[in-house]
């Protein structure tokens, strides 16, 4: 699907969340100069296709008591990555679950998965947990925590017309 | 803040979804037996109180136009806060982390195409004198990662 001039309008207007309202999207839509009905075709439209991937609430996992985390990765036979990534990334403890390439000599994993627990023991035991779904296909792994944050900051929406 | 059951039920119930309809907040009163006025007061203290870091549609980044790609690299203790000050001033760095590896500087470059991240890093190696390794995501899983509240 390709977004257009108003779907950019919309991300823009909405990114930074949806207002506490009894009709949020009549004020999004408001705010817009749309209608109300034509706002929600395109959320719904943009939900279909991927580009929304849910609306739903974040809540802080550092306020929840989720404060440890750790980049796991993994060396798994190319075969089986596709099956096995599915299933790593449907566990509830794992957020940013990817296939990348290797580096190889210097890295040999090829499956990316962060894992989120209140403590490191509990990242540790989570990761285990993983390691034993994985089994024979897994030839290697290993996890990254990190030990300072460098630069953070938020992804830009670029306002310009990509697709 | 101290969260109730309710509070609870709402946060762990909104991760799932939030409906495409005019009522909306209406509609998920009633599905938890709550009152519309209790459920938007409650979500506006907690994400007054910071509980919720964000509430409403979560954008596919790429879908949405530009490049983005995991980048490493191996840089001597001795030059570490020389070598991160040079990263970080690039606007296309996004997020950078140290991490308890060999590899030590983790960062994500953000860029409008594809062609810019090679641009971005290999001018980074130069400035550097280091390599840095791409990590581009080759497939993306899906996640049904949820906070327990």
């Amino acid at each position: 699907m390709s977004i257009d001039s108003t779907d950019r309008q919309i991300i823009a207007a909405t990114q930074a969340g949806l207002p506490l309202v009894p009709q949020p999207y009549r004020a999004v839509a408001q705010e817009l100069g749309l209608d109300e009905s034509e706002l929600c075709e395109r959320l719904r439209l943009m939900q279909d296709s991927g580009i929304i991937r849910r609306i739903a609430v974040a809540p802080n996992h550092y306020a929840l008591g989720m404060v440890a985390n750790g980049m796991s990765v993994w060396d798994i036979e190319d075969t089986r990555v596709t099956d096995l990534g599915a299933r790593v990334g449907a566990l509830d403890y794992v957020s940013h679950c990817y296939e990348r390439p290797r580096a190889l000599p210097d890295w040999p994993y090829n499956l990316f998965a962060m894992i989120h627990g209140s403590d490191r023991d509990e990242v540790e035991s989570k990761r285990q947990e993983v390691a034993t779904l994985l089994g024979g296909a897994c030839r290697g792994h290993d996890i990254l925590y990190s030990t300072r944050i460098l630069k953070k900051t938020g992804l830009r929406l670029r306002s310009k017309e990509v697709r | 803040m101290t969260l109730d059951s309710i509070d609870r039920l709402i946060l762990n119930h909104l991760q799932e979804g939030f409906p495409i309809t005019p009522d909306p907040f209406l509609v998920v009163a009633q599905d938890l037996g709550l009152d519309e006025a209790d459920l938007l007061a409650r979500l506006e203290r907690m994400k007054t109180e910071r509980i919720i870091t964000r509430f409403g549609p979560f954008f596919d980044a790429e879908a949405m136009g530009g490049a983005f790609c995991l980048c490493a690299m191996t840089v001597p203790q001795a030059d570490f806060e020389t070598v991160m000050t040079k990263v970080n001033a690039r606007p296309e760095v996004a997020h950078n982390y140290e991490r308890s590896h060999p590899l030590n500087m983790w960062f994500v470059l953000a860029t409008e195409t594809a062609a810019e991240i090679e641009t971005v890093a290999n001018s980074l190696e130069r400035e550097t004198g280091l390599r840095v390794l791409r990590f581009p995501k080759l497939q993306e899983f899906f996640i049904r990662f949820r906070v327990a509240a």
